[in-house]
């Protein structure tokens, strides 16, 4: 009995073990408990990019961790949308934050209302060479907050149009050089789906609608956008919406789902990427971040504009990823350095974002060869020049309450379960509640 | 009962008192810390117009948070949902559990493969669950589509269908968590004497009328028990909307406590959302009172 182990000197050894490991563990643990505040060579950058672009950025982050050995980069990635922001928005008020964040330039507005983003002077961008005219002048003006600058922007993010090459071969949609011949008004791009599905034999085009009230909201700002409507007005407190070219977009996706069963009425996102992927539609509607999802499936697909469907000026649907810097307490020289820093090396390796499928706002990128020999993501840059962001707006933005209460009425349409009126009602009663409500910013 | 009362008090023995207590203490503390506190906190929100993108606890609305949500179109449809959700959820969970039990428990052999077979699906997490169904319910491509089209039938538009989200969600968790209420009854089950039923058979009682004279009644306490159980948890829920339908089709299928979760986190209006989740408390608390009331004046003991 004294010399076997006794189960209470095993249990006693396995906690002091563990312990005397966690004591050991990572200063942030240390830090935090101490509150000395965080190692001034540390970096802490979250993000929410997984999927295709997220290997990207982790390529992106190596490369400035190998450019700068001294510094630890510390990146995370959390689950897009709400996961994302109310963490960012808690540690910041916790005085917890990262000294670099990604931020939707449509949700960056709502932070940078609520004092959570540190204000960026020029002459600080200017140590790090950023200046105003090297970025996308569309995406940088609407990242501006009463003419102050919170934001970066390195990307826009459009909403564009799939085809499958060898569907649209075979039904005459290609001109000769094997790209998709312009396709232009409402009547051009029904002729083109049905010509498409009739090479499938399924579907002319697939874009998620159940489960999902991003997309089918993307196409349907795309289009009005197209006939000059807006949703929103004075920060989200009005809604404008115009009851007439609504109904005329939602008759349209009606006729392509319901009428004429050139695209499916009710598939998720997945199964919409699934059906496309396996030559089951010719067209696949959707963000061209899904260009890795179908590089990988090895299918053969380009990528370019969403036709101008109803003429008039050229409008799409897009957003901007932005870094953002949260208000920190300790904030000083150095770390603002380091900071910026870190963002313009993102900058700098543009081309690799671009891989991913964006189209980058750095212009010294963007205007390069290099850029446009990058097919097929090259085919849609003209998109971030006619980009129509989300309305702003404390309640609207990239994954908001906003895109739900849209998106889900305009699915509700498409998937036949209700009438075009009854979805304009809704949307008008449901965004009137949200404009008279006080803003929590 | 008097006497009861007297030997618990002299057969409880003395200077246990704090040892007693200081096992408690790690528990209590994390309790009050994580549990009680912020129930309290939530409820001195409620009258705050409290936001998540500011430090404390806002400008004092008073009783107007409650106003809106109970004005709140919204909020009353979420609360049907739930409840509608329960409806959908709790029959079939206690009656399909009792079945399978009496069923499991009859079978002679192989009877550890049957307890596992309907037990295993309640330690999946719940995005496995929602995962796996998602999958089954895909139009087009899922198992469930292929199979009614392969049938003859017209495929039914398992979660895009407003009228059939809801019943898909309440199949897919009734398929998740029977397992422990099959347990439940199972442990029922097997306190009740054998010699009853030898008994019973002796005076001449077919099968069934031992299950309806035998069983049943002496199943009462673990009914009642899985019944008060199964009410509350239905009404908890809230991983399902969030993972299969994002609470779609078009709002059809959010549930109140996903109702509060877009309004807290999604708007960052958490004085509101905390007035949202208040009444929800109320409501939860309200049903469990009655059931309770009701079950307790059938119980003999009490």
């Amino acid at each position: 009995m004294n010399n076997a182990l006794t189960r209470r000197d095993l249990l006693r050894a396995t906690l002091l073990g563990t312990a005397a490991l966690t004591a050991a563990g990572c200063s942030s643990v240390g830090a935090g408990l101490l509150d000395t505040g965080p190692d001034p060579n540390t970096l802490a950058y979250w993000n929410l990019f997984g999927g295709g672009d997220g290997v990207r950025m982790t390529q992106m982050e190596d490369g400035y961790r190998k450019a700068n050995p001294n510094i630890d980069l510390q990146a995370v990635t959390l689950a897009w949308g709400n996961p994302y922001y109310t963490k960012l928005a808690l540690a910041t008020v916790g005085d917890r934050p990262p000294e670099v964040a990604v931020s939707h330039l449509t949700r960056m507005k709502t932070l940078a209302a609520g004092n959570l983003l540190q204000e960026l002077h020029p002459e600080d961008l200017e140590r790090h060479g950023m200046s105003a005219e090297k970025f996308n002048q569309r995406a940088w003006e609407a990242g501006l907050v009463d003419g102050k600058i919170y934001a970066i922007p390195i990307d826009t993010h459009p909403f564009v149009l799939f085809y499958n090459t060898k569907i649209c071969e075979e039904a005459g949609l290609l001109d000769s050089a094997g790209k998709l011949k312009p396709i232009k008004g409402q009547d051009g791009f029904i002729d083109a789906l049905t010509k498409a599905k009739q090479v499938t034999g399924q579907y002319g085009a697939t874009h998620g609608i159940n489960s999902d009230t991003a997309t089918p909201w993307r196409l349907f700002q795309t289009l009005y956008a197209q006939l000059g409507g807006e949703v929103l007005a004075d920060e989200g407190t009005r809604v404008v919406l115009d009851d007439a070219k609504a109904r005329q977009v939602l008759d349209y996706l009606r006729l392509l789902t319901v009428e004429k069963g050139l695209m499916p009425g009710s598939i998720d996102y997945q199964g919409a990427i699934a059906l496309f992927a396996s030559g089951a539609s010719g067209f696949h509607l959707n963000g061209e971040w899904e260009i890795s999802t179908f590089q990988t499936a090895k299918m053969p697909f380009s990528m370019t504009l969403v036709p101008n469907v109803f003429g008039g000026d050229y409008a799409v649907q897009a957003d901007s990823h932005t870094l953002v810097l949260p208000v920190r307490p300790d904030q000083d020289r150095a770390r603002l350095d380091l900071s910026l820093g870190f963002v313009r090396s993102m900058l700098d390796q543009s081309l690799t974002w671009a891989e991913g499928g964006h189209v980058p706002a750095w212009q010294p990128f963007a205007k390069s060869a290099r850029y446009k020999k990058l097919t097929p993501q090259s085919n849609y840059a003209a998109a971030a020049d006619s980009a129509v962001y989300d309305p702003p707006g404390w309640y609207s933005g990239s994954g908001s309450n906003f895109e739900n209460v849209m998106g889900g009425a305009v699915g509700a349409v498409e998937s036949g379960g209700m009438s075009s009126d009854a979805a304009i009602a809704q949307i008008r009663s449901k965004l009137s509640h949200l404009a008279n409500t006080a803003p929590p910013v | 009962m008097t006497s009861v009362v007297a030997a618990r008090r002299e057969t409880r023995p003395s200077g246990h008192g704090r040892p007693a207590l200081l096992f408690l203490a790690p528990f209590l503390v994390l309790y009050l810390l994580f549990i009680v506190g912020p129930a309290i906190y939530g409820l001195v929100m409620s009258f705050f117009d409290t936001s998540m993108v500011s430090t404390g606890l806002g400008e004092f609305a008073g009783l107007s948070n409650y106003a809106e949500a109970l004005s709140s179109s919204d909020f009353w449809a979420a609360l049907w949902h739930t409840l509608w959700f329960t409806i959908l959820t709790t029959p079939p969970l206690i009656v399909l559990a009792l079945v399978f039990a009496l069923l499991a428990e009859r079978a002679s052999k192989a009877r550890w493969f049957f307890r596992l077979a309907f037990f295993l699906p309640y330690i999946l997490p719940s995005a496995v669950v929602a995962l796996i169904w998602i999958w089954m319910y895909t139009p087009a491509l899922g198992l469930l589509s292929r199979t009614m089209t392969a049938l003859g039938f017209s495929e039914p538009n398992w979660l895009g269908d407003p009228d059939l989200a809801m019943v898909s969600l309440a199949l897919t968790t009734v398929w998740w968590t029977l397992g422990f209420n099959f347990v439940l009854y199972l442990a029922g089950l097997q306190e009740i004497p054998r010699d009853l039923y030898e008994a019973s058979a002796i005076d001449g009682a077919g099968p069934w009328q031992q299950i309806r004279r035998i069983t049943l009644p002496l199943l009462s306490r673990t009914t009642s028990l899985v019944v008060v159980l199964q009410v509350i948890a239905s009404m908890k829920v809230f991983d399902q909307m969030y993972i299969m339908t994002q609470g779609g089709p078009n709002f059809a299928t959010r549930s109140l406590l996903q109702y509060v979760f877009d309004v807290g986190f999604t708007d960052f209006r958490t004085g509101y959302a905390a007035a949202a989740s208040t009444l929800f408390f109320l409501v939860v608390l309200a049903v469990s009172t009655a059931w309770l009331v009701m079950t307790r004046r059938q119980e003999p003991e009490l």
